[in-house]
């Protein structure tokens, strides 16, 4: 384990992928997420990977979907406008099943919006982005110690998937400074043989490996598409993350992600000690969400309350995990403003009393 | 133990690195710590501020608008946030450039020659040492230790003779306080 460190999200996320064993960086500058690329522009030629600035997010994602078809440790970093700049290449890679770690440092959308924070590309996150039927794995960070920390699993879950792995994070935490220590990692170790598919050059052992997404056949590429659903499938069964608190003894329960997650859990304890029994699940894995948990809470809570800091895009997951057994309410900012403590608190009033009311 | 503190002012007066010095410090002594700059438009319109907590408790949102203790160094930023100083907080204040005092009488007000103190030090960039000088002495959270720990991770390597008057400045920053 090294020192404690304090620094920025952005920075922590990027020397976390050079212990990680990052070989390749390929990316575009654009703020909120300019820090991680500048960080590696000064370290990871030195330190046994190629940092490349691209001329725009479309090259990028190109040579990121090259450098991983080597079958070395690849990665991108974006914002919002540039992630959506790659959704082609994302598409591709993720046809091709190339790994690879994508950072989306998400700002207030639509259109070039703003440069604060915000939750705004969920859907885009886990729900495809690009066209066809495909998934990421999302992993959502609440910390400058997740943001190192998830550096690893993702790169991990990228090569035993064989698929690109997204961290989606936010302009606050990528900005923010806070304690991080990073864990001994071993990079051999943790190596994951592609020797099988990855083009390094042809053996006279074995035949050619090709990486393509164009498959012409309308069944073999129905074929490619039964394969990849049933990769998602294990993924949903094996790769589940989230966080729990206070479920036990909860009337309501707040689902929330990332930054928000550390708001709402604010607003957690100022409502409990106003009397409210709060609890609140954290989903860590965007994609595979946790709809089992879900599912099992709304046997024994009165109410949901999704907070985002978006229109309302998770909500929608919750709802389909929940199935209409109780009601899933929703508060959230947009554009790049970020709720309060307070204002969470109030809306839990709210619906406490509407429930209080009702009986 | 858990402070708010906002630090805010004009780009150049050392705004984000005073509050880097805080957190680091913090860290220094174990505690939690966060620091969370302005980076949006507001940075660019010239004007600078950050928020930095500190805590022996883990950390929930470090997103919050109310602060125990505000740090202002221009007028405009005195406007923005003295409002959201919490009921008997405190605001720190350098005396030269804020041409209109708080004028809430439910929190304390220490207004702070600062600048002056760093110009009789011959060195007019030390001003926010001074001010944390001085917000250490009214808040005995961190050891100078831990401070001068602290500056000598936050100042470039190529700034590090400047740790003694820096130094001389958290002393002198102390001494606006208690005299």
């Amino acid at each position: 384990m090294s020192e404690k460190l304090l620094m920025k999200g952005n920075e922590a996320l990027a020397e976390a992928a050079i212990r990680a064993g990052l070989k390749g960086y390929f990316g575009y500058p654009i703020t909120p997420q300019s820090e991680l690329l500048e960080y590696l522009s000064h370290h990871l030629n030195n330190r046994g990977g190629s940092f490349l600035q691209a001329e725009s997010e479309l090259a990028a994602i190109n040579m990121v979907y090259g450098a991983a078809g080597a079958g070395v440790r690849t990665m991108t970093s974006t914002s919002s406008p540039g992630y959506s700049l790659m959704q082609e290449g994302v598409s591709y890679i993720a046809c091709a099943e190339i790994p690879c770690l994508l950072v989306n440092v998400v700002r207030g959308g639509p259109g070039l919006g703003t440069i604060q924070p915000s939750q705004g590309d969920y859907f885009q996150a886990v729900k495809g982005g690009g066209h066809g039927d495909y998934k990421l794995i999302v992993l959502a960070p609440d910390s400058v110690q997740e943001m190192a920390d998830f550096v690893y699993l993702g790169f991990d879950l990228a090569d035993k998937y064989l698929m690109p792995v997204l961290i989606l994070t936010d302009g606050a935490l990528g900005q923010m400074m806070e304690p991080v220590t990073f864990p001994d990692y071993d990079v051999e170790k943790n190596k994951v043989d592609h020797s099988s598919w990855a083009t390094t050059g042809k053996l006279t052992s074995r035949s050619q490996n090709v990486i393509t997404s164009l498959h012409i056949e309308a069944e073999k590429m129905e074929d490619i598409n039964i394969h990849l659903q049933k990769k998602y499938k294990t993924i949903q069964e094996n790769e589940v993350r989230y966080e729990a608190i206070n479920t036990e003894e909860a009337d309501i329960i707040i689902v929330a992600f990332g930054l928000v997650a550390r708001v709402a859990h604010k607003a957690m304890e100022n409502a409990n000690k106003k009397g409210l029994k709060v609890g609140m699940i954290r989903p860590i894995t965007l994609f595979p969400f946790p709809t089992e948990i879900l599912l099992t809470l709304s046997e024994k809570v009165d109410q949901f309350l999704v907070v985002e800091m978006n229109a309302g895009q998770m909500v929608e997951d919750v709802r389909l995990a929940v199935n209409g057994k109780i009601p899933v309410d929703f508060y959230g900012r947009m554009g790049g403003v970020i709720p309060q403590p307070s204002e969470i608190v109030d809306k839990l009033i709210q619906m406490d009393s509407s429930k209080t009311h009702s009986k | 133990m858990n402070k708010e503190i906002v630090i805010a002012g004009f780009g150049g007066q050392g705004v984000l690195s005073m509050g880097m010095t805080f957190a680091y410090a913090g860290m220094v002594e174990n505690l939690e710590v966060a620091w969370m700059p302005s980076y949006g438009p507001e940075m660019r319109g010239g004007t600078a501020n950050c928020v930095v907590i500190l805590s022996d408790q883990k950390i929930s949102s470090p997103i919050i608008n109310e602060f125990d203790t505000a740090i202002i160094l221009n007028q405009p930023s005195m406007e923005k946030f003295e409002s959201m100083v919490k009921p008997n907080g405190e605001i720190l204040f350098e005396a030269s450039t804020i041409l209109s005092p708080p004028t809430r009488n439910d929190i304390r007000q220490y207004k702070l020659p600062a600048n002056a103190a760093a110009q009789s030090l011959n060195n007019k960039r030390i001003m926010n040492m001074i001010i944390l000088g001085a917000f250490t002495q009214l808040n005995p959270i961190l050891h100078d230790t831990s401070i001068m720990t602290a500056l000598k991770k936050v100042l470039p390597e190529r700034h590090h003779h400047l740790l003694p008057i820096n130094e001389k400045a958290l002393h002198r920053g102390k001494e606006l306080i208690y005299r």
